[in-house]
């Protein structure tokens, strides 16, 4: 149902923060790229400044201009005068898809397959990845290859087929209870949140989540076949489907009785902290979704808050380098938070990464929609892993997870063959404690271990 | 007012991938860093060398189009904000950074090289580029000289003219010309450079610059002065320019600065003080713990409720950073920031601030004021929202009123900003007829008829 003008019936106040002082240009991946203004943050608030003045069209290049900027958010941190980047940008692409400016019948197809169709339910994304899972360990992934069946397929598809990410052997729903204990005094009692695609690649991550809170006087509740979040549906346009999905997700969980909801991809905790800005005009929600948006934390976050156990034993690595997922770091600010957990860990040296914050191009399905330039910002961040000479990097987030994974894949002498997380390092660490052996960090393109 | 065969023929002089006229390419080049003020150009090209900016000038004459020059359009005065219809020229891609010339001490550069990179390849080799506008993150070297720009380290270093050697510039007619060299003395005829240096792109285009750099201190310490009263900061000023100090840095934020500053920076400053100094001394480390001891001590005696010096230069740094950010960190107050750039005699600081205070309370304005306490460069800022008329006439005001106290005390209308459009109303107030009717002169010189940037600084036709 088409709406009003949606920048129009925007807070106005929003457009005019920007006082154009150009202080977010050195900071935008893609104005560093082109040196235009129109791919600089400054440059597309003029142009949706315009729309909403009623000076300009919603066009195909705005259309374009919108789905080029990555949202890594990295204005929003560099911005003295706190523009609300995140919000001009959802509303945007918002826009231009209600504008209908975009049709084409391949795109639009896969837009509704993927957003209204699979990731809206659970079911059908974990058979999804079940069907995934058996065509991958079955080896037809690279029979296919070899038949060239991928030659078939779109050339953009085709390319990105090696990227699929390896699904996992079982879900987050095999290996956590929906209510596990602590061995020792119970101080809190949290709710876990499996997310989607981590869900589906990175179930082990979720279990290590579950331990270290377990390992640290959490009672930890999961509930079962979580939807995703809707961060996917927020960021391409799709603000109903966000909100029908956020209204879920906060019926998943008793949030009174609950100390805190904890998530550990940054780029679905950025968007799951803005559930009241989303639902403000929900008369139901509302209220819920401002007690939601205070109960969410990243784990890091979490962790630093409850002054976390330091372990006594190492993880089993030497050496780490972190990359920050943008959402993590630009939209949740939680930067110092991850660090302080490596550094944690005995007899592991921290590296600090040359630009760590600055965006590796996974940006939520930016590597499908904008390959080229997703490919020049993983060739940065791949050159700036290898100047720490770190053997392993961690990140907190599964897209980064994948791909930095691809990205040190296809380059057989980096010095970094491994991508984990932190919470997993810590897990690993707190199982040596007891003599648990630590199962090996992923590598670039294993299989993903299961705990 | 552009019309195709024009486009045509700046398609053929330049790659047609660097001549932009669709609107959701050009709207963002309606504005520089300046509220409130925008205007639509033409076309905007991206030349990648002085002779196809040449050949562009060339063209816009024969076509009669004016030409307005930008870098990254952080400028404060209006100085790059287009004319309807006009050729913007932006020079951010020519970036190459040709030399950096350890004997002679010299650096060379295209204009559109950004300022910090400047400075960091300076300090590669253990050199020093002093010029530091707020904006040097993203500003270009061009548009500093353009602008001739200042900042924080002003007081002791003084502003980019100090450290232009020689410049390239394309004339209005085309002429390609360079003008001054490495010589460190060089009296042969006009200073020819230096009338190029902070003319708002009026008078030519500069496309490469020789700059000169120093030696990179070898100690610098940052501090932090707070107090109660405004007057007693002001007395602290006077009191360590008299004791014959000259630090590098000696800046000032008042309350409403000093809270959204921290809004944004998160750094740990205290947010109920009447005025905030931050003072910085560099060069030899013997004499920096020396002058730094000396002038912790005359901040104590003149009454500051507090002082306390940076731990390390990380942390030197972050306070400087979090000055840096002042202006743009004001605008979280009200939609609209008016920055202001009146300058005075450093003996008339204190009645200056004080005046700015009581013409806010006269016009019931918020003004945050922050600035270079120790050249005399003050930044009132108006703290307002341009769609409420009834507020902008009282702005302009108490703007008037502001720059003629200004005047009064002997100051200037613009430090280190420039007169732009921002400034063109009072600038004749200031230098007298004799003075105004002499740059008017050298405009008509040699730029008869009016193609550069017309209408900024002043017009030329009254």
């Amino acid at each position: 149902m088409p709406q009003a003008n949606l920048l129009k019936s925007l807070d106005y106040s929003v457009l005019q923060q920007c006082m154009h002082c150009g202080m977010c240009l050195p900071t935008c991946p893609t104005y560093v790229e082109t040196k235009m203004e129109k791919n600089s943050p400054r440059g597309r608030i003029a142009l949706l400044r315009a729309v909403a003045d009623g000076d300009l069209e919603v066009s195909r290049a705005l259309s374009d201009e919108m789905y080029y900027c990555l949202g890594c958010l990295a204005c929003q941190t560099a911005c003295p005068a706190g523009v609300n980047y995140a919000e001009l940008f959802e509303t945007a692409r918002a826009e231009v898809e209600q504008a209908e400016v975009n049709d084409g019948m391949q795109r639009g197809f896969w837009r509704w397959l993927t957003l209204n169709v699979i990731f809206m339910r659970p079911w059908l994304l974990r058979l999804i990845g079940r069907v995934l899972r058996v065509y991958q360990s079955a080896g037809l992934d690279n029979l296919m290859r070899k038949l060239r069946f991928f030659g078939l397929m779109p050339r953009s598809l085709a390319k990105l087929e090696p990227q699929t990410p390896q699904i996992s052997e079982h879900f987050s729903d095999d290996l956590i209870w929906p209510e596990e204990s602590p061995k020792g005094r119970q101080e809190y009692r949290v709710g876990l949140l499996t997310g989607c695609i981590q869900d589906l690649a990175f179930s082990n991550i979720n279990r290590d989540t579950a331990d270290v809170l377990l390992a640290n006087g959490c009672e930890v509740i999961t509930p079962r076949s979580q939807s995703c979040c809707g961060s996917l549906h927020a960021h391409n346009g799709e603000l109903e489907l966000a909100r029908e999905l956020a209204r879920r997700q906060i019926d998943s969980f008793d949030l009174d009785s609950l100390d805190a909801i904890i998530t550990n991809a940054g780029g679905c905790g950025s968007h799951l902290k803005t559930y009241g800005h989303l639902l403000h005009d929900d008369p139901f929600y509302a209220a819920k979704a401002k007690v939601w948006d205070a109960t969410v934390k990243d784990i890091h976050e979490w962790l630093v808050q409850i002054g976390f156990r330091k372990p006594t034993a190492g993880a089993g690595v030497s050496e780490v380098t972190y990359h920050e997922s943008c959402h993590l770091c630009h939209g949740q600010k939680v930067v110092s938070q991850p660090r302080q957990v490596l550094a944690s860990i005995p007899g592991l040296v921290f590296k600090e990464l040359p630009e760590s914050n600055w965006c590796c191009g996974s940006a939520g399905i930016y590597n499908i929609t904008q390959p080229e330039q997703s490919q020049k910002l993983l060739d940065r961040k791949v050159a700036n892993l290898k100047l720490t000479k770190a053997p392993v990097v961690a990140t907190s987030n599964p897209g980064c997870h994948l791909q930095l994974a691809n990205g040190l894949r296809s380059c057989g002498d980096h010095p970094c063959q491994e991508v984990t997380q932190p919470v997993t390092l810590l897990a690993r660490a707190y199982r040596a404690e007891q003599g648990v052996g630590a199962s090996g960090p992923h590598k670039p393109g294993s299989e993903t271990p299961a705990p | 007012m552009i019309e195709a065969s024009f486009i045509q023929s700046l398609k053929e002089i330049l790659d047609p991938e660097r001549v932009l006229t669709s609107a959701e390419d050009i709207v963002p080049y309606s504005f520089d860093g300046t509220a409130a003020l925008k205007q639509r150009p033409g076309a905007v090209v991206f030349p990648l060398t002085a002779e196809e900016v040449a050949d562009c000038v060339k063209l816009a004459r024969r076509c009669s189009i004016p030409v307005v020059t930008r870098g990254s359009g952080t400028g404060l005065s209006g100085g790059s904000v287009p004319l309807d219809g006009c050729l913007v020229i932006c020079l951010v891609k020519m970036d190459k950074l040709i030399e950096v010339d350890e004997k002679n001490l010299t650096l060379r550069a295209q204009s559109g090289v950004i300022t910090k990179e400047i400075d960091d390849a300076a300090a590669k080799v253990g050199l020093f580029y002093p010029p530091d506008p707020g904006s040097m993150k993203i500003s270009t070297i061009g548009g500093n000289v353009a602008e001739n720009s200042g900042g924080l380290r002003g007081l002791k270093y003084g502003v980019t003219r100090d450290y232009v050697m020689g410049i390239e510039v394309v004339l209005p007619d085309g002429t390609l010309t360079f003008l001054g060299n490495k010589c460190v003395k060089d009296v042969a005829g006009y200073s020819m450079k230096d009338l190029f240096i902070g003319s708002e792109g009026t008078l030519g285009i500069i496309t490469e610059v020789i700059l000169k750099v120093l030696p990179r201190p070898k100690a610098r310490k940052t501090m932090l002065a707070l107090y109660d009263s405004m007057d007693a900061a002001a007395k602290t000023i006077s009191a360590i320019i008299a004791a014959k100090i000259i630090p590098c840095t000696l800046e000032f934020l008042d309350r409403v600065t000093v809270q959204c500053v921290e809004d944004y920076a998160k750094i740990g400053l205290p947010t109920d003080v009447e005025a905030l100094v931050l003072m910085e001394t560099d060069g030899h480390p013997v004499v920096v713990e020396e002058e730094a001891a000396q002038m912790m001590a005359l901040a104590r005696a003149n009454g500051a409720r507090d002082v306390r010096a940076a731990a390390d230069e990380a942390e030197g740094a972050k306070l400087a950073a979090a000055r840096r950010n002042a202006f743009s960190a004001l605008a979280r107050v009200r939609p609209t920031t008016i920055l202001e750039d009146v300058t005075v005699p450093r003996s008339e600081l204190a009645t200056m601030v004080a005046f700015i205070d009581s013409v806010a309370k006269k016009h019931s304005l918020q003004i945050g004021t922050f600035g270079h306490l120790g050249d005399g460069n003050l930044h009132p800022t108006f703290l307002t929202n341009e769609r409420d008329h009834e507020e902008m006439h009282r702005v302009e005001v108490a703007l008037a009123e502001i720059v003629e106290e200004t005047i009064r005390l002997g100051g200037t209308v613009t430090g280190e900003h420039g007169v732009g459009l921002a400034k063109k109303a009072f600038l004749k107030r200031q230098l007298g007829e004799g003075s105004y009717e002499l740059m008017r002169s050298i405009k008509q010189a040699l730029d008869p008829q009016g193609l550069l940037n017309p209408g900024k600084i002043f017009d030329l036709r009254n």
